[in-house]
């Protein structure tokens, strides 16, 4: 089916939804949040770049002969790109953790000690 | 013929992947142990850099690649070409001069680990990331493949944001952590996503391959785009200005031979700045453009840099911004180069012509690229004397300590060595590469030289003020009964201070054995870089 | 041996070295032309702190770091109160500046270059 541009249009709206989250959202795990929409939305972007329309799964085994498939190598990107958001995600929320442990909120504008 | 030095591109990741997850187990058999095995694998990893840089420097000096996969598997695509199967690792001049500069910072950070970290526990994890920050830094200096280079880019601000939290107990570094995290992170997904939009635009993730698409199709709406994002994203991880307020918080928490290693990792962000800029965009009408992009940040970062610097009483946020107003020097010489390289293009003169010291785009290259060597000894022994100077007076505050030059000689004379090296004075290697930025960027403009010295001036003040805030004066505090640093302290530091005069008292040997190939592969080896993929041609 | 040489200027430090030598070489030499009659642990040595008494603890006499330099910080204020107001510790606008940059060099790429 012809999808069009439809996925790329939502994956933008994805990475620009993190950025906002980024950007004026107060509270930690909203940013870490907001970090994990952008991710998200960068790879959808990765995973939409091998759709062939009417491909089925790049798979050989039992396929037919002469099928038209997606690429299998954005697929690839994208699932190291998952791990990597995992752990990156996981250090995140283990410095809010910690964060939160030492002063007491999760208010970003009064985790400033380190300034100027 | 197969030598070790053949294999070195991909032992220089393997062997610290090997020892970071090897280094919790042996940890188990105790604190010696541990020590040796760390201090064994960063030797070897040394050695092998080393080895790497006099097979390339010595040799033909034409950039070689090593294939995992690929030599009997290609799989076909659509158009009838058939494309092998592999991960590439390509070394040219850049790539050599690169692992040369981590090689060294490793070993000195690694080594004054042994001594500077007394916590009872934890050790084993510390050696872990720091072995692992090391295998991502090589990672990023040899891959040729641009989502290689991305996941190298990720283990290295896991590594590196895991350093700089790393003692928990401290209240400012899980801050620092949190921050530096973020902003590594959300760099890291502009790269990829500047990967994905030219994996999508030509169909291939290989450097050498892209930009030889980009050099016959020229450069679309598409990669202009991931030219932006890559820049940015990457001049981020560097710490230009306006993108630098992580610095001073990543350097200023991590712990001090751990710091010294993190300008390392900022500086192979800025060596895929310029990689992006030169290899895989290097040809076009526009390059000028991203030269005038490079000097803009360079001016801001020597500025600001530096005179954020003048006001921090905090002795690691001092030495941070002066590490970040240095990578500014590096941006200025390489920007110069890459306008004066465009203007040369643009006329129509070969490049290979130009490749020596009477054109002052070459120059100004020669210079930034050195500068980067220089820069790393000289901020890692800051760094390392800073360590010794906290562990001394037990604290960090400028205005809490004095005095430790009565009782801590070498300490002392290592901070000189270094400041005025870093400060551009003669006859040390600061001088030597900063002497050809100042004279090349004055023909491009003569404010951009303007800026530069006066900020080396300002950086010796600065300097001037954390000696006597720590050094001078009668003794304060703890420093009534600190003593010298321990001998496993001051062997890293006397190693690079060694390297800080040798390269300052025979820059000519080191100028031409080192700084110009890597110079040349970035101003007309752009063809040997792809040829040595694709062959031919 | 040794020297880089720039388009159009040159850098010998093996020569900078022995010229800086020579010139302590000649400084030691007028300065055992001086007087001899100068005494060490007297009153001629003490610091003379324009007649004031010498303060007695030592955390009184140390120069702070952050007192160094005031007059140049104080002679850029306008700067420094603008500059350092910017760095604030606040996640935010570190991302802020982030964008904001990655804007201005779309803008750079796109419309000027």
């Amino acid at each position: 089916m012809n999808v069009g541009n439809f996925p790329f249009v939502i994956a933008a709206l994805l990475v620009v939804f993190g950025l906002y989250a980024l950007l004026f959202k107060r509270n930690l795990i909203k940013m870490v949040i907001g970090v994990s929409l952008v991710e998200t939305g960068v790879n959808l972007f990765l995973v939409m770049l091998g759709y062939r329309s009417d491909g089925a799964a790049p798979i050989y085994t039992y396929a037919n002969a002469g099928e038209r498939m997606v690429l299998p190598t954005p697929q690839a990107l994208t699932l190291t790109s998952i791990v990597i958001g995992l752990a990156t995600t996981a250090l995140l929320l283990s410095f809010a953790v910690f964060v939160h442990g030492h002063y007491g909120t999760l208010d970003v504008r009064k985790i400033k000690e380190l300034r100027g | 013929m197969n030598t070790l030095a053949t294999h070195a591109p991909v032992l220089l990741i393997a062997v610290p992947l090997l020892g970071a997850f090897a280094t919790p187990l042996v940890g188990k058999l105790g604190r010696g142990a541990r020590d040796l095995f760390v201090g064994l694998i960063v030797a070897l990893t040394a050695a092998l850099a080393g080895l790497l840089a006099a097979d390339f420097f010595a040799g033909s000096g034409v950039p070689s690649i090593y294939v995992l996969g690929g030599q009997g598997l290609s799989i076909p695509l659509p158009s009838g070409m058939t494309v092998p199967i592999r991960i590439l690792f390509e070394v040219d001049g850049m790539s050599a001069f690169m692992t040369l500069i981590t090689a060294l910072v490793t070993l000195a950070g690694a080594y004054f680990s042994f001594s500077y970290w007394r916590e009872r526990s934890g050790g084993s994890m510390y050696f872990s990331l720091l072995l692992l920050l090391t295998a991502g830094i090589f990672g990023m200096e040899l891959t040729g493949d641009m989502f290689n280079f991305f996941v190298f880019l990720e283990i290295t601000s896991i590594a590196a944001c895991g350093l700089i939290g790393f003692r928990v107990w401290l209240k400012k570094s899980q801050e620092a952590g949190f921050k530096v995290m973020t902003l590594y992170t959300l760099s890291g997904l502009f790269v990829l996503l500047a990967v994905a939009l030219l994996y999508g635009q030509h169909g291939a993730l290989n450097m050498a391959f892209i930009a030889s698409q980009i050099g016959t199709l020229g450069v679309t709406v598409v990669d202009k785009i991931a030219l932006g994002l890559l820049l940015t994203g990457l001049a981020m991880k560097a710490g230009a200005v306006p993108m630098h307020m992580w610095a001073p918080d990543a350097y200023g928490e991590a712990p001090a031979p751990t710091s010294a290693i993190l300008v390392a990792n900022s500086q192979a962000s800025l060596y895929a700045v310029f990689r992006v800029l030169f290899t895989l965009f290097g040809i076009g009408a526009s390059i000028a453009t991203n030269g005038w992009i490079l000097i803009v940040l360079a001016v801001l970062t020597i500025f600001v840099g530096v005179t954020m610097a003048l006001v921090q009483n905090d002795l690691k946020r001092l030495i941070a911004y002066g590490a970040v107003s240095q990578i500014g020097y590096m941006l200025l010489g390489v920007g110069v180069g890459l306008v004066r390289r465009a203007s040369l293009v643009v006329g129509g003169a070969a490049l290979a012509d130009k490749a020596t010291a009477l054109d002052y785009g070459f120059v100004a290259m020669q210079g930034g690229i050195f500068h980067m060597l220089n820069d790393a000894a000289c901020i890692g022994l800051l760094f390392l004397t800073s360590g010794a100077v906290i562990r001394a007076s037990g604290t960090r505050d400028l205005n809490k300590m004095g005095g430790l030059a009565h009782r801590m000689k070498w300490t002392t004379v290592f901070f000189i060595i270094g400041a005025f090296a870093l400060a551009g004075i003669p006859p040390f290697n600061g001088f030597a590469s900063k002497f050809l930025i100042y004279e090349a960027s004055f023909k491009l403009s003569p404010f951009l030289s303007v800026i530069a010295i006066l900020s080396s001036i300002m950086l010796l003040a600065v300097f001037v003020k954390a000696f006597q805030g720590a050094f001078l004066g009668p003794k304060v505090g703890l420093a009534v009964d600190a003593e010298e640093a321990p001998l496993g302290m001051l062997v890293p530091m006397a190693v690079l201070a060694l390297v800080v005069i040798a390269f300052g008292l025979f820059p000519g040997f080191f100028v031409d054995t080192i700084v110009t190939p890597a110079a040349k592969a970035l101003w007309y080896g752009r063809d040997a870089y792809i040829g040595a993929v694709l062959g031919g041609g | 041996m040794g020297g880089i040489s720039s388009g159009f200027g040159a850098w010998n430090p093996i020569a900078w070295t022995l010229l800086f030598l020579g010139v302590l070489v000649i400084g030691f030499f007028v300065r055992s032309r001086g007087r001899k009659d100068y005494k060490r642990g007297t009153d001629q040595t003490q610091p003379f702190l324009s007649g004031n008494a010498e303060p007695e603890t030592a955390e009184a006499l140390h120069v702070r770091g952050e007192n160094l330099y005031w007059g140049m910080v104080h002679g850029l204020a306008e700067y420094y109160e603008r500059v350092r107001a910017w760095h604030t510790g606040i996640l935010n606008d570190y991302v802020a500046w982030f964008i904001g940059a990655l804007g201005l060099v779309f803008v750079i790429l796109f419309w000027i270059g």
